[in-house]
């Protein structure tokens, strides 16, 4: 075994357990919310997730985008199998280790570089919707700093990755020409033979350089690639499934009634009713005030969120002109929930800091919106903003009692008349005699 | 209208020992708002044509607490849906025919779990039942060759899926529907959801009645169609914006239904 693979072999168990550790803090955040059951109709569940993650049903609404991000999806997911090849490579020191393939190989490799290239094209063209044209849910100012450069960062180091994949192709066919070493005639090479030209001038050591490099930066370019998703928009590649599955399956009109409050009415109304004891472990509270309100979906949500603005841009309270942005609200889920687990990671347990969920999403976004679902509608990932909205006017309304003043009036008014307006509930039939 | 309605009270149908097929819930809109009390009639006047039993709960209803919820008052929400739970149950309701789609909405998704379980259906629903069933014909009449567009209730389409039933009922009409860009899944609120009709809007650069009413004035439409009062209050105050009344009316589905019935 060669220093080589022995550098290879201690890299990839770094990066594996580098990833490990992450993911694990990652799933430790999302439950720190609260409990919720979705193991009901699990062949429904597979269903949607097959639909919406793995055939991106809910990404054909907008065309343009579907498309290249086809491209991009299919491209990652299948040359996934040549890096299995690097691995084994890597590891035991071979050259194109599954070449014995034949044709079968020849087949796979060229239908690799096809894809390499369709994830390139759709990158770059990414690239430019997001930079050039002014399309505005790439403008928003929520994208300002970390989110804009996240996105260039990925979109730019997959067109790197896929660029060293064609270079690394093309230096081994002309080295394979030459009968170079363990250079074997293997692949076939319909994108990268174009740039086999440009080395014919290169002396042997010189491509073998070339090789080798390329290979490193493509394999030390995924495994950082793996690092740096749970600190991306991108962990929704791995996200958006589980995501799915666990897709709210009632209708959007469906409201939680939260058992907390069921139990409170419960105790009024009747007072033989005894409500069950409360979970010592969780506070007793109305709505979200934190991340520790909301329910691990709604965490899992913020997490899977990739930013893509397609709610915002269809919610009416956005495009008005208002404050509210249903992906700014899923951003900001996820940025103080990343707080409270470093909060957690720095003392041990959480230790308070006054903050919560309101230090990020202000009351003026809260009551912008109409509950219209459009958000939920168009989430690429089933993700649930408007849920989240409603539970943070929850804590608003039912512990601070900071509804706006209208609010109120009417609440009054549904309290003392039964209605929303200031009529009595005697005249509730009057329509019926008028004329 | 000048057709006297005929409408019996759950207590009556119950002083007589008779029990009605359906419940209509009439909702606070259309009990007290002018406006929408015209589509109250409508809807009672189908009913009355087609010759179904139905009842209402008259000064037994209360709101269904919708806006409570929307707004973040879940306390004064189960209050309002446990006191009429306990109404409804009182009367042994089955079937519930509801004019708006936020009482549509909460009896159907939200009562169940609180202990009232019924049958809810809207009342486009209910038009298009009885069309099909062949209980109620409609046809072209005033209405006939106008172009008309369909606005969809966030709370019956997104949130319920219904999307067809008030379609099936306007084509019946012999008209011209026309769609509006944004309509169906894609649909835009009327800007009324969420208890945003308690209260002002904040601020931002246009009113979401005004956004909506221009998309759908932008199509020329002789009416646009509604299937909610509230969605009628904002397209209506969007038309007035626009000085279009004369041209654009705004109307329920069970309004253009009503105006084609012929006694
Ligand atoms: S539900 Fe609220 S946040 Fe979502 S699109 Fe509608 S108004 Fe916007
Ligand atoms: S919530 Fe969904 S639609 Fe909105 S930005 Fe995130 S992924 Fe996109």
């Amino acid at each position: 075994m060669g220093i080589a693979n022995i550098i290879f072999i201690l890299l990839l168990g770094g990066a594996t357990a580098w990833f490990t550790i992450n993911f694990k803090k990652v799933i430790r955040n999302i439950r720190l919310g609260r409990d919720a059951d979705f193991s009901d109709n699990k062949s429904q569940r597979w269903l949607t997730m097959t639909r919406v993650a793995l055939g991106q049903s809910k990404m054909l609404t907008r065309p343009t985008p579907a498309i290249l991000h086809i491209f991009v999806y299919v491209g990652f997911v299948l040359i996934n199998i040549e890096v299995l090849e690097m691995l084994v490579d890597g590891a035991l020191g071979t050259h194109r280790s599954l070449s014995f393939m034949g044709d079968f190989y020849n087949f796979l490799i060229s239908f690799f570089e096809v894809l390499a290239f369709l994830v390139t094209f759709g990158c770059a063209v990414f690239l430019i919707r997001r930079n050039v044209l002014h399309i505005k849910r790439f403008t928003d100012k929520e994208l300002d700093g970390w989110p804009r450069s996240d996105a260039n960062i990925i979109l730019t180091s997959e067109i790197l990755l896929m660029s060293a994949l064609f270079l690394m192709n093309a230096a081994d066919q002309v080295l394979q020409s030459r009968g170079y070493g363990h250079y074997i005639q293997a692949g076939s090479f319909p994108i990268s033979h174009y740039i086999t030209p440009m080395l014919s001038g290169i002396s042997d050591d010189g491509l073998v350089m070339i090789e080798r490099v390329c290979w490193w930066f493509h394999i030390i370019g995924i495994l950082g690639f793996l690092n740096y998703l749970p600190y991306s928009k991108h962990f929704h590649i791995l996200l958006a499934f589980p995501n799915t599955y666990f897709s709210n399956l009632k209708p959007k009109g469906q409201f939680t009634n939260p058992e907390s409050v069921t139990n409170e009415v419960k105790a009024m109304l009747d007072t033989t009713f005894t409500p069950p004891p409360a979970d010592p472990n969780k506070p007793m509270r109305f709505g979200a005030k934190d991340v520790y309100d909301l329910t691990w979906k709604q965490l899992l949500d913020a997490y899977s969120c990739t930013e893509c603005g397609r709610c915002t841009s269809s919610c009416p309270a956005n495009q008005t002109g208002k404050l509210l942005s249903p992906r700014k609200i899923m951003m900001d889920t996820r940025d103080r929930l990343e707080e409270v687990g470093k909060n957690i990671d720095t003392n041990g347990e959480f230790r308070d800091d006054g903050k919560g969920l309101g230090n990020y999403i202000s009351n003026e976004e809260l009551w912008a919106c109409t509950s219209c679902s459009a958000c939920v509608q168009e989430c690429p990932v089933n993700i649930d903003p408007l849920s989240i909205i409603i539970d943070m006017r929850r804590y608003l309304v039912m512990e601070q009692s900071a509804a706006p003043q209208e609010l109120n009036l009417m609440l009054t008014n549904i309290e003392n008349n039964g209605a929303p307006w200031q009529f009595s509930p005697a005249d509730r039939l009057n329509w019926a005699k008028e004329n | 209208m000048a057709i006297e309605l005929k409408v019996k009270t759950m207590a009556e149908y119950l002083a007589s020992g008779e029990t009605p097929e359906v419940l209509f819930w009439v909702g606070c809109a259309g009990s007290f708002d002018d406006r929408a009390k015209k589509i109250t009639k409508a809807i009672v006047k189908i009913l009355n044509h087609v010759g179904i039993k139905f009842a209402v709960l008259g000064t037994e209803e209360a709101c269904t607490g919708d806006p409570a919820k929307r707004a973040g008052n879940e306390f004064l929400f189960q209050m309002q849906a446990m006191n009429n739970i306990t109404v409804l149950n009182g009367y042994n309701v089955k079937k519930i025919v509801t004019g708006c789609p936020h009482c549509f909405n909460t009896l159907k998704n939200e009562y169940p779990q609180l202990g009232g379980n019924y049958e809810v259906i809207h009342h486009t629903q209910l038009v298009q039942q009885l069309i099909e069933s062949g209980k109620l014909k409609v046809e072209g009449g005033s209405f006939k060759g106008k172009k008309i567009t369909f606005h969809d209730p966030c709370y019956l389409g997104r949130g319920n899926d219904v999307y067809e039933a008030p379609r099936e009922v306007i084509q019946k009409l012999d008209i011209e529907l026309a769609e509006m860009k944004r309509s169906r899944s894609k649909g835009f609120c009327c800007g009324a959801g969420g208890a945003q009709m308690f209260k002002e809007a904040e601020k931002g650069n246009k009113e979401v009645n005004i956004e909506r009413t221009e998309e759908a004035l932008a199509l020329n439409p002789e009416v646009i169609a509604t299937g909610c009062p509230f969605c009628m209050t904002m397209m209506t105050d969007g038309v007035k914006h626009f000085n279009k009344e004369q041209q654009t009316k705004v109307l329920d589905v069970a309004e253009l239904v009503a105006q084609n019935i012929n006694e």
